[in-house]
């Protein structure tokens, strides 16, 4: 059994902050087509159409026939480990900030030995279960874990490193406002974050739960206006230096098309707060998160924004909104290079239509605040950078990995 | 230089000497602008006024390494601020009914000052009634043409609170006038224009009043103007005082942010 | 089968002469081309012959970035008609001699200079790690960053595990090698290593610990390879090459590396010399970690596969005792000068057979078989050769 990880202690202000290092960034082409898949939470292998061989490391033709065929495909995530090390000493500045650091050679069932980190409760030889996650540097990295579960699983080191867990870190919601914020509120709380700062925008307007939410265990509410940058700003001065995840449930949504929609003043507000306000969230937090990446075990984590599906490609019915959600989905692609230095994760939580007032129109499947809460903490626990919540979600972006353009063609009709 | 031109000197030269020596005080009358000031709060279906907004453009740094500014950014309808004729549906086919081409000069009128913070103290939904004004003309002498009624209700002292707007499920809760009140201001009286504390010249409860925002839409259907969110009307007197009102000129602008301040004889404002 | 239908063939008047150290610093501010090129002095003058008449050239650098052997020319003004550039690590020295020696017999080269040399800064050894291999990179560096030391510790367990190796048979290898090299005047380690030293020496990677690993340092090793006929003209003791063997990239299905590529090809090597591992008075392992010296005692035919631990209890591997082994010390006494590690065995064995010795002699050493191993590409090591050379030749 994993010993749980104890509450951290207050900060010791004579302590100079661990500065945030990186484990090595560097990768192929290929090798990044496994992070993509580790990016969703997918334990993937090269595999070749030609003759079937799985491959690893990832390459660029088939080690038995030469084919350059070669695929990332889910694959069978058995093995059985038959070597370990604990590695002591290391040239490395992020591993040598993290010794002892216990790696082992896998064999995997579906063909190849890899050498993969390897949890605590792992004893050899044995059966193990393979997961593949993205490190601190945003690359996929492979780590064996028991095969069943153990007790306090989540706390393994190595595993925490691969995860951006909630479990006694300090979490800013930033919107209390909407149903969605005040799901993830509940949620975090009971996944162990140790402060959930809420966000309430214009606390003179009363809103709906509003008694509910301050009773949660440890909400903190908070006056946020996410298109006002001296109230972010103020915030990110009182709490910026102990936030160690932001959960964005902001979101701007308004139905209407280009044509139909022709106010401008409505378009603005949608990007005022989903584009501009994840931008002043980000600026007055970022650079205080990305400096504290490697602080203890309440270091930075994570930067969740929750968007909708329809950043991928546009749905007239809702053409603004769509549009300012694919400059979110464009806002977060940089933030992510520009957090990873820090080892902050920056992770996408894609859904589909909320079920909520704006979209009584919308026919269903949709997805309940509950869902979304719920896709918020297996990103955290899961170390997944890209998520889909709810059967819209999931079915849009499949059409469009298999083809954007004609996904284009089919919201538009 | 005729008899009245030099009469006209010797009053602003007289004025100037006020104003220097004290005997003559300026009360500024106008809110400070900031991000977290109120605006009025209406079905999110439709559209909705902006609040007042400011972003830093540079500040002695590498964006503008000798100077500070800003850009700023928000409704006709923010902050401290003034509603032309044309805001109004009553008023949409008056001349002269926007802020570009209202006739300022008119809007540099003497005011007299309706104290009912008492009542509204004691009831968030007063109604301002032709009968308190008439009771009020009794006490301080009538109200003549063409001067600025304001209404003070104390609520400025709310602003910062969730008082000052008030809402609740069923809206907003402020005290206002009805539309006895303002139809007998602006016709019986003939006031330039109706000034409160308050987000609106209307109560909070306005929408279910008759007409609806009777303020709003009898003070613009007759080509008066509005004053909202005013400051400091507890150190003006009864009468006596002047205000100064121009907003913005704005091309076809239906209202604007100003700074209104107001002239009284030193020693005679409420504290 | 691969090589059936066009054997290997042996070598005819191939001579090896000329062992030349070039004595290690542990940190040096000087860069491989002052270190190859202080061996490449040393190897003429010792010949007695101009750098220009050196008509062949084979180079092995880890450091050398950003030339190759090409740019070297120019710098040390050269003007081979020969050249060669092998990036193969500790199977560099066999690989350099194999090449050279075709050379030779087909007349493309008359002398050429074999020269491993590498520098050694403080940060050398992180630089150099960071841009290896690409499957390292992507595959290796990501978990730990133990570098080698923490695949050798992933082998090492498995051996253990597989075949009952134990941390005293491992130090046993390690404690001979100090020995040998305490009567070697160019190793970097000085002092002696008792077994209890050894087995309470730090943790590095479990089970690898402290004297399991070498000391990287800067150095160069060099040896000219030539014709009999040339050698002998030019006065200098030299070896017959008799035999060798190359293999990359051996048993590629094999879960974890329990053998190296020797394992495919030794028959051939001794069927060609013409001997037997008998025959064989001094063996020179690559020994970046003890046990891949284990795994060639097993796939060099001194022993079967399994039973190199007890080969280990009952020899001793010192040079005065029943089976000279690393009779410099080896890279873990001798220190690792990068792709110099490679060569050490191969110039310590010319030494030892042509009476040459800097360390102590191993009585009435003729014939010696040097063994080379290197680039763990990922999670094996993929080069592996060996070669056969005997001496008595002057």
């Amino acid at each position: 059994m994993t010993e749980p990880i104890a509450r951290p202690p207050k900060k010791d202000p004579q302590k100079v902050t661990r500065p945030p290092e990186l484990p090595p960034v560097q990768r192929s082409r290929a090798a990044l087509a496994m992070s993509a898949a580790a990016a969703r939470g997918v334990f993937a292998l090269q595999k070749c159409a030609a003759c079937g061989e799985i491959a690893y490391p990832p390459r660029d033709a088939c080690p038995k026939c030469l084919s350059q065929q070669l695929a990332f495909e889910p694959g069978a995530d058995g093995g059985e480990v038959i070597a370990e090390t604990t590695i002591r000493t290391s040239t490395d500045l992020y591993f040598r900030q993290r010794m002892p650091w216990r790696i082992g050679t896998v064999r995997l069932d579906c063909g190849p030995s890899v050498v993969a980190h390897l949890h605590g409760d792992v004893t050899l030889p044995s059966r193990v279960r393979m997961i593949s996650k993205l490190d601190k540097s945003g690359n996929a990295v492979l780590m064996a874990l028991p095969e069943r579960e153990t007790e306090n699983m989540a706390d393994d080191p190595e595993l925490r490193e691969l995860t951006a867990s909630p479990k006694f870190r300090r979490v800013l919601v930033t919107d209390g406002r909407s149903a969605v914020g005040q799901a993830a509120a509940a949620a975090l709380s009971k996944a162990g974050a140790s402060i959930i700062f809420v966000g309430i925008a214009e606390p003179w307007k009363p809103y709906p739960g509003q008694e509910r939410l301050a009773a949660i265990p440890n909400v903190q509410i908070m006056e946020l206006d996410l298109t006002d940058t001296i109230s972010v700003r103020e915030l990110s001065g009182e709490i910026g230096g102990k936030t160690d995840i932001i959960v964005n449930t902001a979101d701007h949504v308004r139905p209407g098309g280009l044509l139909a929609q022709g106010n401008l003043v409505t378009a603005r507000d949608s990007f005022d707060v989903n584009v501009f306000g994840l931008q002043r969230l980000a600026q007055a937090f970022g650079p205080g998160m990305r400096a504290r990446g490697a602080d203890g075990t309440n270091s930075a984590a994570a930067f969740v924004d929750i968007l909708p599906v329809h950043a991928l490609a546009n749905t007239p019915d809702f053409g603004f909104y769509s549009a300012s959600a694919a400059a979110r989905h464009s806002l977060l692609q940089c933030l992510r290079a520009e957090l990873r230095p820090g080892g902050v994760r920056v992770m996408s939580v894609f859904t589909g239509p909320v079920e909520d007032d704006w979209r009584q129109h919308v026919p269903p499947p949709k997805v309940s605040p509950g869902k979304i809460a719920e896709a918020v903490i297996a990103a955290l626990s899961g170390g997944i950078e890209e998520s889909f919540v709810g059967d819209v979600a999931r079915d849009v972006a499949a059409r469009f990995l298999d083809n954007p353009k004609v996904l284009e063609r089919e919201l538009g009709l | 230089m005729d008899m009245a031109d030099k009469d006209a000197t010797g009053l602003l030269a007289a004025l100037a000497t006020g104003i220097r020596s004290g005997g003559v005080e300026a009360v500024d009358l106008t809110h400070t602008l900031s991000p977290d000031f109120p605006v009025m709060v209406l079905p999110p279906e439709l559209g909705q006024c902006q609040p007042f907004r400011i972003e830093e453009v540079s500040r002695y740094d590498d964006r503008g390494p000798g100077w500070y500014w800003n850009n700023i950014s928000m409704s006709e309808h923010a902050g401290t601020h003034f509603d032309a004729p044309a805001h109004w549906i009553s008023g949409r086919n008056l001349p002269r009914g926007t802020v570009d081409e209202l006739p300022f000069e008119k809007l540099i009128a003497p005011a007299v000052v309706l104290d009912f913070s008492a009542e509204s103290r004691a009831d968030e939904d007063f109604l301002l009634t032709r009968g308190h004004i008439e009771a009020w003309e009794a006490e301080n002498g009538r109200i003549e043409p063409g001067c600025w009624a304001l209404f003070r209700t104390d609520w400025s002292k709310h602003l910062g609170t969730a008082k000052y707007l008030n809402l609740r499920e069923d809206g907003a809760h402020s005290p206002g006038p009805d539309a006895s009140a303002m139809e007998f201001l602006v016709k019986e009286r003939d006031i330039i224009g109706f000034g409160t504390e308050t987000i609106g010249t209307d109560c909070g409860q306005g929408n279910h009043m008759s007409p609806p925002y009777p303020a709003h839409f009898i003070l613009h259907g007759n080509g008066r103007y509005g004053l909202q969110c005013l400051a400091a009307l507890d150190r003006l007197p009864a009468r006596g005082a002047i205000v100064f009102a121009a907003p913005l000129k704005i091309l076809h602008g239906s209202g604007s942010p100003l700074r209104v301040f107001a002239l009284v004889p030193a020693g005679t404002g409420k504290e | 089968m691969a090589g059936s239908g066009n054997p290997r063939r042996g070598y005819h008047d191939v001579a090896v002469a000329v062992p030349v150290t070039v004595p290690y610093e542990r940190y040096s501010i000087q860069p491989a081309h002052w270190w190859i090129a202080r061996a490449l002095k040393d190897l003429t003058e010792r010949a007695g012959i101009r750098p220009t008449d050196l008509d062949g050239l084979s180079v092995s650098s880890f450091t050398l970035v950003p030339d190759t052997a090409v740019g070297l020319t120019q710098h040390l003004g050269l003007t081979p008609r020969w050249l060669d550039n092998i990036p193969m690590g500790g199977a560099s020295a066999v690989v350099a001699l194999r090449r050279a020696a075709r050379a030779v017999e087909a007349g493309d080269a008359s002398i050429v200079a074999c020269v491993g040399g590498d520098a050694n800064h403080v940060d050398s050894v992180r630089k150099l790690l960071s841009s290896f291999s690409r499957f390292a990179q992507d595959a290796s560096y990501p978990y730990g960053y133990g570098g080698p030391n923490g695949s050798f510790a992933l082998l090492t367990d498995h051996y253990m595990r597989i075949y009952g190796a134990t941390r005293e048979d491992f130090g046993k290898i390690c404690v001979a090698q100090r020995a040998n090299a305490l009567t070697y005047p160019h190793a970097i380690m000085k002092t002696p290593l008792t077994l209890e030293a050894y087995l309470s020496a730090r943790e590095i990677a479990d089970p690898i610990h402290l004297f399991d690993c070498v000391m990287p340092c800067a150095g160069a090793e060099a040896f000219l390879v030539t014709t009999a006929d040339i050698a002998k003209d030019l006065g200098l003791p030299h070896a017959r090459l008799l035999s060798t063997i190359e293999r990359h990239n051996a048993f590629p299905d094999d879960p974890i590396q329990m053998r190296g590529g020797w394992a495919m090809d030794i028959d051939e090597l001794y069927a060609i010399a013409g001997a037997s591992p008998d025959a064989i008075d001094v063996l020179e392992t690559y020994d970046d970690y003890p046990v891949i010296v284990m795994m060639q005692f097993e796939d060099l035919g001194f022993c079967k596969k399994g039973e190199g631990p007890d080969f280990v209890r009952s020899h001793d591997l010192t040079s005065s005792g029943s089976f000279p082994q690393n009779t410099s010390g080896g890279q873990l006494s001798a220190g690792q000068a990068g792709a110099a590690g490679g060569y050490l065995g191969m110039v310590e064995a010319l030494r030892q057979i042509t009476g040459q010795s800097l360390s102590q002699s191993v009585k009435g050493a003729r014939t010696a078989l040097v063994s080379g191993f290197g680039m763990i590409n990922y999670d094996r090591g993929l080069c592996s050769g060996a070669a056969i050379l005997q001496g008595g030749g002057a």
